[in-house]
């Protein structure tokens, strides 16, 4: 049987968190009521002119830099013209021959656990189509179609890769770097269950050795990782089949259907595939000079990928600790902002992993709700590392910090947290403990060391717990040494 | 250069145009004399012209991210052939 070789290309759209769209000025947030964040120009009235959104730009350059792109200095758009109801002018404002950036790549890990360069083709600008509703179920059962052009003209990146990827596993993990990437740089909500990242995958097979590409087929409509996974998997096998059957895969476009986990083909729009771009006369272009690119730049944070090196080689973190906190980018910030307060990267980073996230999931609160403040955090951990209070109290305090809000030492002054450490407090605690146990002290004072630690459990317990435990060590030790 | 009736019924197609047989004739010779006039282009040299990319001498015009009120519903579906529950209301196409 001929083994096979999978070759995966991965297109992405992702909405721009800009407040309007890219040639109008209407509002871009979806949740209007439909048909009332549109004008002229974005329903493609007679007589408008569009006007570039300059934060569109600004973002896709933003983007461009995140993914280690060229940044083109002279780019311009193009009119990709095709007829469908979701698309009011006719054609979509797209750029074809020179989009903003080119170039670019990710390093993502391979099947076997070692990094892996993604080259990316290309980013272009464009204006998102409408929303159709159907008046029955699905498309095929409808009588008529109800478009919402809310949607239309919302400023669009398309990232395309080059066909680097050669697994499902792989073209997952480059879609998870990709999302956070995007969302580190806040150049998108990249929330792909909202369609404000989609994902399509392009996937040939060829015969193991040979160098040339084989028939691709595109399946779109993938809007979960999971969902890129198993229709990878799925085209997989039914090339793989056709393939061994002797049959010729047919260049197509798939729609994948994730309640039935199988895609199914668009041959309808097949022949629209010639769209005839030529230049859009009514947009001028965009020249992109190296100070504005530098002025873009200084808005970009640490990305993911240098973070987590931060946080493995710099703090001596797990990988995996480092990867749960890098993964999450408000969790990241937490742990950057309480760091900043309290230099103990392994701390901070238990007590986040730990007690922390263990709130939020019991809260079934999302990380970015919570009011808990990072200084505040910072300085109970400080509490605990100069023995003013323990780290049984210490989660305690926190739990009602979470809860509360309340700032931690007015919670340990309530509840009585505050260790003793006053010395003449603990002393009397120590001979009371040590007159009422003669067993255990003459037990002890023979070496039979093991007793101490049932008279320091007799004191903490005297004590409510309150006692510094290091302190009532010494005093204890002293105390049955010397007298 | 001349247009075939197989070309120009592609592109009718694309454009979604109904065209007679006498039509296809006619526009395929029209097209045809189009696209002979565009061939003396070639006679010029154009080595050393950078390709144009606008015949504006413009660029970088651009908008601020300022959201203005657009087009109240009722203006917005003024002019729909058919409308339903502040939708435009459209043939279903497959
Ligand atoms: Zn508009």
């Amino acid at each position: 049987m001929t083994q096979y070789e999978t070759v995966i290309g991965l297109e992405f759209h992702a909405e721009l968190k800009t407040k309007t769209k890219i040639f109008c000025s209407c509002p871009t947030d979806f949740s209007a009521e439909p048909n009332t964040h549109v004008c002229p120009v974005c329903l493609g009235l007679p007589g408008v002119l569009p006007v570039l959104n300059k934060r569109a730009v600004e973002l896709a350059i933003k983007a461009g830099l995140a993914l280690n792109c060229q940044i083109s200095h002279l780019s311009k758009f193009d009119r990709k013209n095709y007829f469908y109801p979701d698309l009011p002018k006719g054609y979509q404002v797209t750029q074809f021959p020179l989009p903003i950036c080119t170039n670019g790549y990710l390093i993502i890990k391979d099947d076997a656990g070692n990094d892996k360069r993604i080259r990316i083709n290309r980013i272009h600008l464009e204006e998102d189509a409408g929303k159709l509703v159907h008046s029955g179920t699905t498309i095929a059962t409808s009588a008529y179609s109800l478009p919402d052009y809310n949607r239309a003209a919302v400023p669009l990146i398309e990232i395309v890769t080059e066909p680097d990827l050669s697994s499902a596993e792989e073209a997952k993990n480059f879609a998870e770097m990709l999302k956070l990437t995007l969302q580190y740089a806040a150049v998108s909500d990249v929330k792909m269950e909202q369609g404000s990242l989609r994902c399509d995958v392009n996937i040939s097979l060829r015969p193991q050795g040979q160098k040339e590409l084989g028939v691709k087929t595109e399946i779109k409509n993938l809007n979960s990782f999971r969902s890129i996974l198993r229709a990878v998997a799925y085209e997989q096998t039914r090339q793989t089949e056709a393939l061994d059957n002797g049959e010729r895969i047919i260049q197509e476009t798939l729609t994948w259907d994730d309640d039935n986990g199988t895609a199914f083909s668009m041959r309808s729009k097949e022949d629209a595939h010639d769209y005839h771009y030529f230049p859009e006369p009514d947009l001028v272009p965009t020249i992109v000079e190296q100070d504005w690119i530098d002025e873009v730049a200084k808005e970009l944070p640490e990305l993911p990928q240098k973070r987590k090196y931060r946080l493995v080689d710099q703090y001596g973190l797990s990988d995996y600790d480092a990867s749960t906190i890098v993964n999450n980018p408000v969790l990241a910030l937490f742990f950057d902002r309480v760091l900043y307060h309290y230099d103990d990267p392994k701390t901070v980073a238990n007590w986040l992993l730990g007690e922390i996230s263990r709130l939020v999931k019991s809260s079934e609160e999302e990380i970015e709700m919570i009011s808990l403040k990072p200084d505040d955090v910072a300085y109970l951990l400080t509490q605990v590392k100069e023995g003013a209070i323990n780290n049984n109290s210490a989660k305690a305090v926190l739990e009602e910090m979470f809860q509360t809000g309340k700032e931690p030492d007015a919670i340990i002054k309530e509840k009585g947290f505050a260790q003793i450490s006053d010395t003449s407090a603990l002393q009397d605690a120590v001979k009371a403990v040590i007159s009422a146990n003669p067993q255990p002290v003459a037990d002890y004072r023979q070496g039979k060391k093991q007793a101490l630690g049932f008279l320091l459990g007799q004191i903490m317990k005297a004590t409510g717990g309150q006692a510094n435990p290091q302190a009532v060590r010494e005093i204890l030790i002293n105390a049955l040494d010397n007298e | 250069m001349a247009i075939s009736i197989s070309q120009v019924e592609y592109v009718a197609k694309l454009a979604k145009l109904k065209l007679t047989e006498e039509e296809k004739i006619d526009y395929a010779k029209n097209l045809s004399a189009v696209l002979d006039y565009m061939e003396h282009l070639k006679e010029i040299d154009t080595r050393n012209v950078v390709a144009t990319t606008h015949v504006l001498p413009l660029q970088n015009v651009f908008r601020e991210d300022v959201v203005k009120p657009g087009l109240p519903i009722k203006e917005a579906l003024a002019n729909a052939p058919d409308q339903q529950d502040g939708y435009f209301k459209v043939p279903r196409i497959l």
